[in-house]
């Protein structure tokens, strides 16, 4: 598939999953990419963590965070509520009103990320957004919001940032997991609950750190208790158990794979492209021209 | 009888808090150090808060069986103790709270049919992490056992694990909820004044109902603040004593690295220190391709080569963090091929890597 094509499919893409698969990582390569074909591309954290992966980012690769709180200043400056929003904010007042309505955190987060959407700011807009379970939860939040609060601006906030997500050419998620039977597991739950709960469309998912490398052949020549043959049997027994992985993810969720290899050493641009050539050899959509 | 790094971490602990990102085997680490425990004859209770089940699962307990709010225990060949395990229900441990220091059953009542109650007690992020301290302190005072071993969820929210009693008595001091409890204490002329400029802001942006279900919870939970204080004191001591033993799981990877070191910084400013730090699914050491012989079959070189690659940039990856705590335990773990096919024994595994832990020093 083209990777402009890819790209532009929505303009936003919110990149979900569980801690330790190499989420911020997948998140940072896809923007380092986006901008590689020449669009412009806008990293955004969500929880206020600064992304954190030593020295493997390049030095451009900024990244724009948001916090509820910022996000709660801006939107009462929005509806006009400016002056008091500032003793609201500095009286901890903040505090109460995320509790009165659960939820509404994740909902101002994903309305900036919406006003970021509707004027524009990037070609892409990718999302780093929360560890799976909380990905879930804050994804939930719109619909949950639109039907218990009739009226107000929370209402409204919420009916916007649901036909944000459940517009397939504005907002994709795209999934992140790696080739071991927990995260497997925990992707597929995730991705039907998206779906069903939420209705957001799935990009295609990254199966990350896949040793893709063939069999190791064992002579009987060579000693079972060397350090040679110990290494080689764990690699098989890896490459075996990712290859069960790849294929048990494939019958359970049908979605495409961006598969990208195991490397332990790789930097943002190498992961870049590696994921541009995944990409690639996905088969072109049927509605091609 | 093991000796060795984690024995001199257990006899002096009466909890173990486990604490790491998601992925690196944090569950599987905590059950260990449990079933590990409970083999040298301790009486263990072990607590997962995690909402993905997976100490169920890494316990061999199939969908339907019985592991729930109480403790069940789990039969483990040759233990001098005994291993029990549960998993934390937040709703009914804050109702069991609830129940416990409201003066009457109908304020009970009160409180627990509240819209905003059921909406805080659920779902509301802080609220899962204080009742799973809150669990903690209720199995710390429990006779059947001797030491409680939590794992946490991952990092960020387990850093909200300790500090939430001290947010829940910041909660109870709110504004809001003097504001709202005011008018029987200062008498309502002077309330009025201040409250309704900020409640009329408050009820435009959340909505009038979700305003009103959260002032007649705060109303309904009058009387019941000075026993949640004081409750939230005692929780908040147990996290502090000394008794009480930080272990941090990380892989090799970059981010559970980082999260790990910023957890040993948090825990650092509530002067808490860590007890042990476990580095988990490390690459094993075949030994080195240059080694062997020259006559050895290529693929075979070059594949022990590639993977002695991986492991020195595990090593590389972890250095900062091993360096930086110099003096404090650490245990290597390394990974077993086989954990990464799910047709393994989990308690078998649980065990091996219990002996692992147990025998190194």
């Amino acid at each position: 598939m083209d990777p402009r094509r890819f790209m532009s499919a929505s303009r936003v893409f919110i990149v979900a999953g569980k801690g330790g698969v190499g989420k911020s990582t997948v998140a940072a390569a896809l923007v380092t990419a986006a901008r590689r074909i020449g669009l412009t591309a806008l990293l955004v954290e969500t929880d206020g963590k600064p992304l954190m992966l030593g020295g493997t980012v390049d030095a451009g690769l900024s990244a724009q965070t948001i916090t509820p709180a910022d996000a709660l200043a801006e939107y009462l400056d929005r509806s006009g509520l400016g002056r008091i929003s500032r003793r609201l904010i500095s009286s901890g007042i903040v505090d109460v009103v995320a509790s009165a309505s659960p939820g509404i955190d994740h909902l101002l987060v994903l309305g900036k990320v919406k006003q970021l959407e509707r004027s524009k700011a990037a070609d892409v807009i990718v999302v780093d957004g929360p560890a799976a379970g909380h990905a879930l939860t804050m994804l939930r939040t719109p619909r949950a919001l639109a039907e218990s609060v009739v009226v107000g601006p929370i209402r409204q906030q919420a009916n916007d940032v649901l036909s944000m997500l459940n517009d397939e050419r504005r907002c994709q998620v795209v999934l992140v997991t790696i080739p071991e039977p927990t995260p497997v597991n925990e992707a597929v739950e995730t991705a039907f609950a998206l779906e069903e709960d939420i209705g957001v469309r799935l990009a295609p998912i990254v199966v990350n750190r896949v040793d893709d490398h063939e069999n190791i052949p064992i002579p009987d020549s060579v000693s079972s208790t060397s350090g040679l043959v110990r290494a080689a049997r764990f690699r098989n027994t890896r490459i075996d158990g990712h290859a069960r992985c790849i294929a048990d993810l494939e019958h359970r969720l049908p979605l495409a794979q961006l598969r990208l290899p195991l490397d332990t050493t790789a930097t943002i641009d190498e992961h870049a492209t590696q994921l541009l050539a995944a990409i690639e050899r996905l088969p072109e959509p049927p509605d091609a021209p | 009888m093991t000796s060795g790094v984690l024995d001199s971490v257990l006899t002096t602990a009466r909890v173990v808090v486990v604490a790491g990102s998601g992925g690196v085997g944090k569950t599987t680490v905590s059950a260990a150090i449990a079933a590990q425990a409970a083999l040298d004859g301790r009486r263990v209770a072990v607590v997962t808060i995690d909402p993905a089940k997976r100490l169920a699962d890494a316990l061999g307990f199939g969908a339907g069986q019985p592991i729930g709010n109480d403790p069940v225990r789990i039969p483990l060949d040759g233990a001098r103790g005994e291993l029990w395990a549960l998993m934390l229900d937040t709703r009914s441990t804050f109702d069991a709270l609830v129940d416990r220091y409201s003066p009457s059953t109908d304020q009970a009542e009160r409180i627990r049919s509240n819209l905003f109650y059921r909406n805080i007690s659920g779902a509301l992020s802080g609220t899962q992490e204080y009742m799973a301290a809150e669990k903690l302190y209720e199995l710390h005072g429990d006779e059947r056992f001797d030491l409680v071993v939590v794992d946490t969820p991952p990092t960020r929210q387990a850093l909200d694990f300790l500090s939430a009693p001290a947010r829940l008595r910041r909660f109870i001091d709110h504004p809001l909820y003097r504001i709202v409890i005011a008018p029987s204490s200062l008498g309502l002329r002077a309330v009025n004044a201040v409250s309704q400029p900020v409640l009329r802001t408050i009820a435009r942006v959340v909505g009038a109902q979700a305003l009103d279900d959260a002032l007649a919870f705060f109303r309904a939970f009058q009387g019941l603040d000075a026993g949640f204080r004081e409750r939230a004191h005692d929780v908040d001591r147990v996290l502090h004593e000394a008794t009480t033993k930080y272990v941090v799981v990380t892989s090799a990877q970059a981010e559970p690295v980082a999260e790990a070191g910023f957890f040993i910084s948090e825990l650092e400013s509530q002067g808490v220190g860590t007890s042990l730090v476990v580095a988990n699914r490390l690459m094993p050491d075949f030994g080195s391709a240059d080694d062997v012989s020259y006559d050895s079959p290529d693929p075979l070189r070059e594949n022990l080569r590639e993977l002695t690659a991986e492991r020195h940039a595990e090593e590389s990856v972890l250095l900062p963090l091993r360096t930086r705590l110099a003096q404090t335990p650490w245990i290597s773990v390394e990974l077993v091929a086989e954990l990464l096919d799910e047709r393994h024994d989990t308690l078998a595994a649980i065990r091996r890597l219990g002996s692992v832990l147990g025998t190194s020093d």
